[in-house]
């Protein structure tokens, strides 16, 4: 009995001394926030860790961490801790996935919360960009990530295959899809490697969304329920990719993995932020242009990235507020480095050219900001890995030589029909 | 003493047996608990999840009794999932066992520098799964090491891990030389325990080289392989990993494999009520085999005894 008194009374005189070292203040609890990112990037994280440490200043109690998880298993890895009673606080939401998050009832909503804090004004996020994020007039997630696709050219490569470079094209106003083929064919049979949609690798297929949304074609009708492979505007499409893959070696084939930044490849379709991956040493002539104009006319394509924070978290009211502190018009500057912004009072060449000092003016011009304001968002869906995962099943028999285009898309939409009509 | 003492006095409690059990109990106890804990709970609770639908991310957890095995019964991809497991544990088991007892019998020799391959041939066995498999990813790309190889000599090789046949082929032939090593020990070591004598006794009455393997070593050895094959054949329904590496289960869904499209429908999908219905029926398929094999070897397999 005393021993046991002895031991409690240390533990208490330890914990007590223990807190008055540290300085922890008495009165509020300590929070710890936990935020899940897919970036690992060092100044990205310096950039977060930044503002957090900001936040402290009206909020002492709150400190936040934030997690990278690998990119690949973002989604997955989030939910196992979803499931396993582990969520974190907040976390970053592909675009892909959006519907998923936003329908499901797991993110609490931000809008309300947002106007009662000073000086918010989510106003000046353009509605454009806040679409996908919103539901019955609540937006769920922040998206603080709104990055064009456009197109890295690599002059070299090009000149040397006798190719025309897209500037050329852009400026004798022929920069069509066709033309970008034809330059890319010149390389891909010279050599080196065309045309490369990054991180499309014959599985992430809506990336080549960067393209068909140039022949005005969509995976699935508007209101999301019917497949839309079939229409004549993607097969059309798909048969021009299909085309410069395995006719014009324009683009290279399935299970070859190639990296534009090394520099042996003529042109890479990519998101603007894949600028810092540009080769400091042994640079070659670069460039960075829009998308090519389609059968259906000039068309921009954004990738996005929202933040929201999860309604079963025990910390949802202060981790709201770490939010619209994060995203605040301050903030939103800071975060503009990285992410480009989708905030109409953000989106100049001033502000994005101090921001990406990679970028010529006119890149910003043309690429960024046109891309933002006209950009259709990536192709997402409610029960969005199921889909993509049975389309690309069904896609698979397209990436072959001898493939019966129309047939292939036909049976894609036989498979992926009944998931979304559900 | 008093005078209330009783005259048939209380046995004692700790008598020898029950010190006995409790010893037993206390020694068995470290594992039991492990199994009990990593195994039985998980398994009941795997069960307990395949009656409910659970949306992970509205946190609604309901119970829908057979509703889970209704969908099983009709889903539309079992068939192939089944299909592709099947085609991948044959092929795995066959070809496996086989080179395991062919390498096994080459290196069951007196020779100097054997055990020089002897290690060679296990150490694939002591590599990470994981990085074994990317190094064959590499290999196998198509404009891989392999395809590098093929090209020097004028052969213009498939695409490997796209073509629906030949990435069946990859897969199993990348496990088969990751794990061939460890059939390969089991069978070595059943191969010395064979009596010389027999085999001289064998000779004497003229029986050739491989009358001597069919009639003496086949059924000495019948015990090590019916075991080797319950290790491969269930070892060869639970495989992930390579096909997570190489194939995403594609072509199509040429290579999906159960584990695979488990692993899909819970944590991909986010259906975990119908990924644990599936962990069921594959629960039940190794059960199954199992227990078929271990009837088996009362027909094929020889016991000293």
């Amino acid at each position: 009995m005393t021993r046991h008194l002895l031991k409690t009374t240390a533990a208490t005189a330890g914990i007590i001394l223990g807190l008055a070292a540290t300085g922890t203040a008495w009165a509020q609890e300590a929070v710890n926030l936990r935020m899940t990112i897919w970036s690992a990037n060092e100044a990205h994280l310096a950039m977060f860790n930044e503002i957090a440490e900001g936040f402290k200043a009206s909020h002492p109690n709150v400190s936040v961490s934030f997690e990278p998880l690998p990119f690949d298993s973002y989604t997955t890895t989030l939910t196992t801790q979803i499931a396993g009673g582990n969520p974190p606080d907040l976390a970053w939401i592909l675009e892909t996935t959006a519907a998923d998050f936003v329908n499901s009832g797991a993110l609490a909503p931000l809008t309300d919360a947002f106007a009662a804090m000073d000086g918010y004004d989510l106003a000046d996020v353009t509605e454009k960009a806040t679409e996908l994020w919103t539901k019955d007039g609540q937006l769920y997630a922040y998206p603080f990530s709104t990055s064009p696709f456009a197109i890295f050219a690599n002059n070299d490569v090009l000149k040397a295959a006798g190719a025309k470079t897209p500037a050329e094209q852009i400026a004798a106003g022929e920069w069509t899809w066709d033309n970008a083929f034809a330059s890319a064919a010149a390389a891909g049979q010279s050599g080196k490697t065309g045309l490369v949609v990054r991180d499309f690798k014959f599985q992430t297929w809506q990336n080549l969304a960067s393209i068909w949304n140039g022949w005005g074609a969509a995976p699935w009708s508007a209101d999301g329920k019917t497949c839309t492979f079939t229409e004549p505007a993607m097969v059309d499409a798909m048969t021009a990719i299909h085309k410069a893959i395995f006719t014009d070696k324009a683009m290279p084939g399935p299970g070859e993995d190639i990296d534009f930044f090394a520099g042996e490849t003529g042109m890479t379709i990519t998101q603007i932020s894949r600028a810092s991956l540009l080769p400091k040493e042994n640079p070659f002539d670069w460039d960075l242009v829009p998308l090519p104009a389609g059968p259906a006319g000039d068309y921009a394509v954004v990738g996005q990235a929202g933040v929201g924070v999860f309604a079963q978290s025990a910390n949802k009211d202060i981790a709201v507020e770490f939010l619209g502190y994060m995203t605040n018009a301050e903030n939103s500057k800071k975060l503009a480095q990285f992410f480009p912004p989708a905030r109409a009072s953000l989106l100049n060449t001033e502000t994005l050219a101090s921001t990406n000092p990679l970028l010529s003016p006119e890149q910003i011009e043309t690429v960024v900001i046109a891309g933002i304001a006209n950009g259709t968002v990536l192709p997402g869906h409610t029960n969005f890995a199921q889909i993509q995962q049975t389309i690309r099943a069904g896609l698979d028999a397209l990436w072959v030589p001898d493939a019966d285009v129309a047939a292939v898309l036909g049976n894609v939409c036989s498979s992926v029909g009944p998931l979304l009509a559900r | 003493m008093s005078a209330s003492a009783s005259p048939n006095p209380k046995p004692p409690f700790w008598t020898i047996a029950r010190r006995d059990a409790a010893a037993g109990y206390v020694f068995i106890a470290p594992q039991l608990i492990g199994i009990i804990t990593f195994v039985l709970v998980p398994l009941g609770l795997v069960f307990w999840y395949s009656l409910h639908e659970w949306n992970v991310l509205a946190s609604s957890f309901n119970f829908v009794g057979a509703a889970n095995y209704q969908m099983l019964l009709a889903d539309p991809n079992l068939p192939q999932v089944l299909l592709a497991s099947a085609i991948f544990s044959a092929g795995l088991v066959v070809l496996n066992m086989t080179l395991a007892l062919l390498l096994a019998v080459l290196l069951d020799q007196k020779l100097k520098g054997i055990v020089v391959f002897r290690t060679l041939f296990f150490s694939p066995v002591v590599v990470s799964l994981v990085a074994w498999t990317i190094v064959w990813s590499f290999l196998l790309q198509n404009n891989g090491g392999i395809n590098g190889m093929l090209a020097m000599l004028g052969v213009e090789g498939p695409n490997w891990l796209r073509t629906p046949t030949t990435a069946m082929i990859s897969v199993v032939v990348v496990q088969v030389f990751k794990n061939v090593g460890l059939n390969m020990i089991l069978f070595l070591a059943a191969l010395q325990g064979v009596p010389k004598e027999l085999y001289e006794a064998a000779r004497v009455d003229g029986a050739g080289a491989f009358k001597q393997f069919r009639r003496i070593t086949l059924p000495l050895i019948s015990p090590t392989i019916l075991l080797t094959s319950i290790i491969t054949i269930v070892g060869s329904l639970q495989v992930f990993a390579q096909i997570a590496v190489l194939t995403q289960g594609g072509p199509g869904m040429t290579t999906t494999v159960l584990v695979y499209y488990l692993y899909q429908q819970a944590f991909q999908f986010h259906f975990f009520g119908y990924g644990s219905t599936l962990s069921i029926l594959l629960f039940v398929i190794v059960a199954v085999l199992t227990f078929v094999q271990w009837q088996l070897r009362k027909r094929i397999v020889f016991y000293e005894n």
